[in-house]
């Protein structure tokens, strides 16, 4: 019988010191925090973001605004898998001309949830220049599509699943590997 | 195609109460889009939506048609005057002559109750009811119950729809809906306008507008078509307002302020007065801006994806 095996990859402590590089990497690439602005992908990349706004406001005192977007009416596969029944709400709370706009969320596998968050990003405006912030990236890319900052690196099989909780819904930080049971030889 | 509401919208009677609120939790985020600078996200790139309208409509019509635009999809607007409709073609034929061109969805408002089941019977697309004689309107009795929700919870709400019921599929699909969802329900009008033995349906019934106003949370009042008085249906429009327009004068004796609902298009002067449906409680104008978000989201959910390009895709999973 093949089973799963659950790794962890980072624990409380490891989640909340990778957050702050990412907070700190970011900073790096935009001196600027007023010209700021942080943009999660529903559902988790929306917490990360607060998370990451609030650390710049630690380091900064400045207040970075923050959105949500939610991806699912821009995705490319309405074809094949059907409407997924509860789009979750988008919002953008400032005009994206001449800000450095950048896009946060959990794992970066396919690139396509990041492929379809930049078109739905360009019907909302310009924006001066769009970086991608991510936890995970897990690898296994299907599109040329990289992050700016990235959290951690784990390279993954495509049965592997990384699941990512924040204490905000989930009432613990972690990020977990489970790995796909392969039958024994 | 296939999903969780099936191939078809037809009406809200063969509905459950959870894909009534699938499809009005779906509406929540189409308002948003709405509002934005570019109102158009992709999901619907390359469907073909016939609007095929056989009444005059102008609300409904223009209504859908935002919404199939807000979402991409491709339209064509076929009305009666000027297709060959007029030439003698029937309902299949012309139905299966738009479907041999290759669309995905036809939307139709039809004079005749039962209409859009028939044709959703015989053709392999879509087929949402926009009206059908005086059968259903479920998009409107969507966005009515969507209308009522954002004011307070449809469960426990007493909603009195008055006026001509016996012609109005608003009313029918307003009566489903909002019992599916666990409202209190009532009607009222004038007797030679509401369908004998309406109370089977599990509707209250009153005879005077002013006790509907002392029960009701809210009122639906209906639009009293002029041909009406024509029929011999009611004397007079002025007596029809004197006995149940809906009135600040009758609505200040109420004892809850109440949320007035009207489907359009109004007779000012007839079943409502001009100072209620411009007044604080009319929502009469959310109704329209819901409209769009409600057939969004029916668009939305019928338009379904595809099993062969499901299986080829397998494993190429997002996360």
């Amino acid at each position: 019988m093949p089973t799963d095996e659950r790794q962890l990859l980072l624990d409380e402590r490891a989640f909340a010191r990778t957050l702050h590089r990412m907070a700190l990497d970011i900073l790096r690439q935009n001196p600027d925090p007023d010209r700021l602005v942080l943009i999660g992908i529903q559902r988790r990349g929306v917490e990360l973001a607060a998370r990451l706004a609030s650390l710049l406001a630690q380091e900064t005192g400045a207040q970075v605004p923050r959105g949500a977007l939610d991806i699912t009416l821009y995705r490319d596969d309405f074809e094949v898998i059907g409407p997924r029944p509860l789009v979750g709400p988008t919002h953008l709370p400032v005009k994206l001309e001449g800000r450095e706009a950048w896009i946060v969320d959990d794992v970066l596998y396919s690139g396509r949830t990041v492929r379809a968050a930049l078109d739905e990003l360009a019907d909302f405006g310009r924006p001066g220049r769009i970086g991608l912030a991510v936890l995970v990236d897990r690898g296994g890319r299907e599109l040329p599509i990289q992050a700016d900052v990235v959290g951690e690196r784990v390279p993954t099989a495509g049965g592997d699943r990384v699941e990512v909780f924040v204490r905000e819904l989930d009432g613990r930080d972690a990020v977990e590997v489970v790995r796909a049971g392969r039958a024994a030889p | 195609m296939s999903g969780a509401l099936g191939k078809d919208l037809l009406g809200l009677e063969h509905l459950s109460a959870d894909q009534i609120r699938l499809l009005l939790d779906t509406a929540e985020p189409f308002k948003e889009i709405s509002e934005r600078a570019i109102k158009k996200v992709p999901v619907l790139r390359g469907k073909t939506i016939v609007n095929l309208f056989f009444e005059a409509s102008t609300r409904t019509r223009i209504s859908f048609e935002f919404a199939e635009k807000r979402l991409s999809a491709d339209t064509v607007n076929v009305s009666t005057s000027g297709s060959s409709v007029v030439k003698g073609e029937t309902l299949v034929d012309t139905a299966r002559n738009l479907e041999a061109m290759r669309i995905d969805m036809v939307v139709m408002r039809h004079g005749s109750s039962g209409a859009a089941k028939f044709l959703a019977d015989r053709i392999e697309s879509t087929v949402i009811n926009a009206g059908d004689g005086k059968h259903e309107h479920p998009t409107q009795g969507l966005l009515d119950l969507l209308t009522i929700r954002d004011h307070r919870p449809i469960a426990g709400t007493k909603v009195c729809i008055v006026g001509d019921v016996l012609h109005s599929r608003v009313a029918r699909s307003n009566i489903w809906g909002l019992l599916k969802l666990g409202a209190e329900v009532a009607v009222c009008g004038p007797q030679s306008l509401l369908p004998l033995g309406i109370e089977s349906l599990g509707v209250h019934v009153f005879r005077r507008v002013e006790e509907a106003i002392a029960w009701a949370d809210v009122l639906n009042v209906l639009r009293l078509q002029l041909e009406r008085m024509q029929a011999g249906y009611i004397p007079s429009l002025r007596e029809y307002y004197r006995h149940f327009g809906v009135t600040v004068e009758r609505l200040e004796k109420a004892p809850r302020d109440l949320l007035i609902l009207h489907p359009g298009p109004m007779n000012r002067g007839v079943e409502i007065d001009s100072r209620v449906a411009d007044g604080p409680h009319s929502v009469i104008l959310n109704q329209v801006t819901n409209g769009v978000a409600v057939r969004m989201a029916v668009l939305y959910l019928l338009a379904g994806g595809n099993p062969e390009l499901a299986e080829a895709a397998k494993g190429g999973s997002d996360r």
